[in-house]
């Protein structure tokens, strides 16, 4: 510990997170840091944003991500959608240009999401400039420059920094390069030590670092963890199910559920061919479901009640893979 | 599916990657890489050959990790291969598309 007091494991749980470290890219946290360039992804960033907003006059808006993995990939998408729901309502849209520029090819990861998001940029009049690896940032033409030399022009740049495991995991030489813990995709044991098991945005598994992975990973941890405990197999396998709620603006959102194998499509959720909630679509039932989940997490999840209908498997019903 | 490249037949998935890494050759990745307008150099192919030796031992390839390896910077990647370089290069390799994306 910090003040040199020393415990004793039998088991270790890490659960550390992920932070940004917008030092990693050129020119991005210098002069027009807090000014014209912006993170949402910590409190102060939030705020100095927020802040920015309430008097930006307008121009070339870009949200932008650095590099992945990010926790909760479609937060930048989720931004750039309320974004354009926020200037309509401040009746400024025409004077706002907004792009979302992201290394990837599309707006998400998976091929069936991604074709739906882009439609819905589209729609939105969100311009999408993709395979954008960012180099640096110049801070006085006010530009971002990626490696084969493309520029993108800005007024107000919101970007997601690279994301990083803390510290703690580079100086217990327990990290890969981005300080994520190599760990088992299955079972959540770290892969250099058995006694050593991972949670959350800290590891390394292909899963999404959003906070229903971590939901559904605990259930799974704790029932490998007892196995581990009676010397048995660690017979619990996660299957990397992830469920968000996107934000889509005026009132509606979007619901995706998806795993490592089933990436997400259309259907329905939580009861198969019954909804309530439609799955891929944007619906006012979807934001209604989103506003229902604040009361969940701080009545249900946080005291650890069971989520009813909700597994920590993906369902496979109601969902049409075709 | 299946599709005609320097005149086999090679199995591809829909964004045209094989899935079969034994039905590589040479030739294949050069037709692949003329599909995507890139004139192979011998520098081109020591790349390739590096990429294929990383999916080989399990390493999960981005252009982060590139950018520290030994053999290539990310600005001669760029150069070698313009445009998703990461894209473009693994599938002239006959390798997967990397997943770094979730
Ligand atoms: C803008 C934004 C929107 C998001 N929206 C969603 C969403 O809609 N749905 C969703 O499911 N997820 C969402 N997420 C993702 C979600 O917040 C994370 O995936 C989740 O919090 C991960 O939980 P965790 O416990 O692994 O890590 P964290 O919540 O990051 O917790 C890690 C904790 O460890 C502490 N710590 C780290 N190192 C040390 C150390 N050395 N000593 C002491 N303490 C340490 C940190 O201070 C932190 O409190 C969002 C994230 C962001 C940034």
């Amino acid at each position: 510990m910090a003040d040199g007091s020393i415990y004793n494991y039998d088991i270790l749980i890490l659960a550390t997170g992920a932070k940004i470290a917008p030092e990693e890219i050129d020119g991005m946290k210098a002069e027009e840091w807090q000014k014209s360039v912006f993170d949402f992804y910590t409190f102060e960033g939030a705020l100095a944003l927020r802040n920015k907003l309430r008097e930006w006059e307008g121009g070339k808006l870009l949200v932008h991500i650095t590099e992945m993995p990010i926790k909760c990939p479609v937060a930048p998408l989720e931004f750039a959608f309320l974004a354009d729901s926020f200037f309509k309502h401040k009746k400024m849209r025409d004077k706002v240009e907004i792009s979302f520029v992201t290394p990837l090819s599309g707006a998400f990861t998976k091929p069936k999401a991604t074709a739906a998001l882009d439609h819905l940029l589209d729609e939105k009049n969100i311009k999408i400039e993709a395979d954008f690896a960012i180099e640096s940032v110049d801070n006085d033409r006010k530009v971002i420059v990626d490696y084969g030399g493309r520029e993108v022009p800005f007024d107000l740049l919101v970007t997601v920094p690279t994301n990083k495991g803390d510290e703690v995991i580079a100086r217990s030489g327990m990290g890969d390069d981005l300080n994520f813990i190599p760990t088992n995709k299955a079972t959540l044991q770290s892969l250099a030590f058995e006694n050593i098991f991972v949670l959350g945005d800290a590891s390394n598994i292909p899963a999404s670092k959003a906070g229903s992975v971590a939901h559904f990973e605990a259930e799974i941890l704790t029932e490998n963890i007892k196995h581990y405990i009676k010397g048995e197999a660690l017979s619990e396998e996660f299957d990397g199910h992830a469920n968000c709620f996107i934000e889509t603006g005026g009132g509606k959102a979007l619901l995706i559920d998806f795993n490592y194998t089933h990436e997400p499509v259309e259907g329905t959720f939580p009861f198969p061919g019954v909804g309530p909630l439609r799955l891929m679509k944007e619906s006012r039932m979807n934001h209604m479901g989103k506003l229902a989940f604040r009361w969940i997490y701080w009545n249900m999840l946080l005291k650890g009640t069971h989520i009813p209908f909700v597994s920590s498997h993906m369902e496979e019903a109601g969902k049409n893979f075709n | 599916m299946e599709k005609e490249i320097a005149g086999k037949m090679i199995k591809v998935n829909d964004e045209g990657y094989l899935t079969d890494f034994s039905q590589w050759t040479q030739e294949v990745g050069a037709a692949i890489a003329e599909e995507n307008n890139i004139v192979m150099t011998p520098r081109h192919w020591e790349v390739i050959a590096y990429l294929q030796n990383e999916h080989k031992n399990n390493v999960a390839l981005s252009i982060r990790k590139i950018g520290k390896s030994d053999v290539l910077d990310i600005k001669e990647f760029y150069q070698l291969f313009p445009q998703g370089p990461l894209k473009t290069s693994t599938k002239i390799a006959g390798i997967p598309k990397p997943a770094s994306c979730i």
